[in-house]
């Protein structure tokens, strides 16, 4: 017998929880036919989440994707069915990616298994981040570099740690409603061990200490620990930190059944979600808005 | 001098196994001279430099040769590089308590941590070019105790070279 799982209508970070939901109640060996055909739009974290899914299920998915065509195409143009067709079996209209390029696409879905893929990341990013990070979002012409650099950290992550390949993708957005401004939004996923297996081992623990995927976020996060003894590790990671918030902009990390974000003053999320879906491997978003000049 | 480039591959140093590969060439360069010697790293034609990488290429390399003691004291100077550049260097300096002289637009500075007094002595010395514990005390009206224990740790942290009784400033080579 086959599930069908339902991908609603705008598919992003928080919505993405309603597909873990329906998906934790089968077996990772069970049918699934993951049914995106009502959806509208998607995200940056919506469409690499998918892949990762996908990635997760011992026995192959289907997929069925977005019957509006305009959606369709433009998932087509960000990547997702030439890397989907890698993990799902896929049914229905399958939309090809025409030649021009999506202006807001800064870096279709792009797979990062090893450290020539970082490079290559980094390499592509360059390409169009300086025209719409300084133009377009207002951001200080050094900040290409930056916003490169922490492409790249986040990248090695899914190669230091995840123990398997995920997927990055970089994309600009109109707010208008949320917001009132444009973002840039990355998404790095992967399906690998994720951070509490990650940290397991990193330090002596006592057994009554409190161990969990929330512990394990804020270690890696707050307090810049690696499952490496090395101590030059746990840089990356701080420095993405740092950027984010000089930046005024938001960054989150699901893992296993947690989630922990460094929320900025324009969103009204929360530090830490526990409790959730268990999801393998680690999901990381991260959006800068466009910088406003101070009134 | 000798002059080798140990990065060709890739214009931008990112990730980890890409430091860790120009740093054992610059080791593998520094470990054939038997005497001391100062390598100049320019980053003149270096795109990105991230975090990990730069924990690979500047702190490990200079955690290596402050603490293992190589046969020839190794001293660096950096150059050509930018404020992006600076960014992931100075991090992973301070993460490992680490300093390094770098000319900025032609500038020399201490970058990283170091103390007060000790980056005060070693601007005094690279005003003087080189000198002894009391000129370099007489420069910076310090008494001669504290002068010549600031330039003892300089030179243990190989931010000044000494050549007997004289301290010389780390300086491009000409």
């Amino acid at each position: 017998m086959t599930t069908v799982i339902n991908v609603p209508p705008s598919l992003d970070d928080a919505t993405f929880e309603q597909v873990l939901d329906q998906v934790a109640e089968h077996p990772a060996d069970a049918r699934l036919l993951v049914d995106a055909r009502h959806t509208r739009w998607a995200s940056p974290f919506g469409l690499t989440a998918l892949l990762t899914l996908a990635q997760t299920r011992t026995e192959r998915p289907s997929f069925t994707g977005p019957e509006a065509e305009e959606t369709a195409s433009y998932w087509a143009r960000a990547g997702f069915y030439r890397n989907a067709e890698q993990v799902y079996d896929l049914h229905g209209h399958v939309p090809r990616a025409r030649n021009g390029g999506e202006s807001s696409v800064l870096l279709e879905i792009t797979p990062v298994a090893r450290s020539e893929d970082v490079h290559e990341v980094v390499e592509r990013i360059q390409q169009k981040a300086q025209a719409i990070l300084v133009r377009e979002l207002n951001l200080d012409p050094q900040a290409t570099m930056r916003f490169a650099m922490t492409l790249s950290e986040v990248c090695q992550n899914i190669v230091e740690h995840a123990g398997r390949g995920g997927w990055v993708a970089v994309q600009t957005y109109n707010w208008k409603q949320r917001l009132g401004r444009r973002v840039v939004q990355i998404a790095v996923c992967d399906a690998g061990i994720g951070f509490r297996k990650s940290l397991e081992g990193a330090h002596a623990r006592r057994m009554t200490d409190r161990w969990d995927d929330g512990m394990a976020l804020e270690d890696a996060l707050i307090r810049g620990v690696s499952r490496f003894r090395d101590p030059g590790r746990g840089q990356g990671l701080a420095g993405v930190r740092k950027y984010v918030h000089k930046w005024t902009g938001k960054l989150s990390i699901r893992s296993g059944t947690a989630r922990i974000a460094m929320v900025p003053d324009w969103d009204d999320d929360v530090p830490l979600i526990e409790r959730l879906a268990d999801f393998p491997g680690a999901q990381v978003q991260i959006t800068i808005p466009e910088r406003v000049a101070a009134r | 001098m000798l002059r080798q480039a140990v990065c060709d591959l890739y214009s931008n140093l990112v990730t980890r196994p890409t430091g860790a590969a120009v740093r054992h060439e610059i080791e593998r360069f520094i470990g054939e001279r038997r005497e001391s010697s100062l390598t100049v790293i320019d980053f003149e034609h270096v795109g990105l430099l991230d975090f990990s990488c730069a924990d690979e290429v500047v702190a490990k390399l200079l955690l290596g040769q402050v603490t293992r003691g190589a046969t020839g004291e190794a001293y660096f100077l950096v150059r050509g590089v930018r404020d992006v550049h600076l960014d992931a260097i100075e991090a992973v300096l301070e993460r490992y308590g680490l300093a390094l002289v770098v000319d900025l637009d032609g500038t020399l500075n201490l970058v990283g941590d170091a103390s007060d007094g000790e980056r005060r002595a070693w601007a005094a010395l690279n005003g003087l070019g080189r000198g002894r514990p009391r000129e370099v005390a007489h420069a910076l009206g310090e008494d001669l105790v504290s002068t010549a224990q600031w330039l003892g740790t300089l030179h243990e942290r190989r931010l000044c070279m000494r050549l007997e009784d004289e301290y010389v400033a780390i300086s491009e080579p000409t």
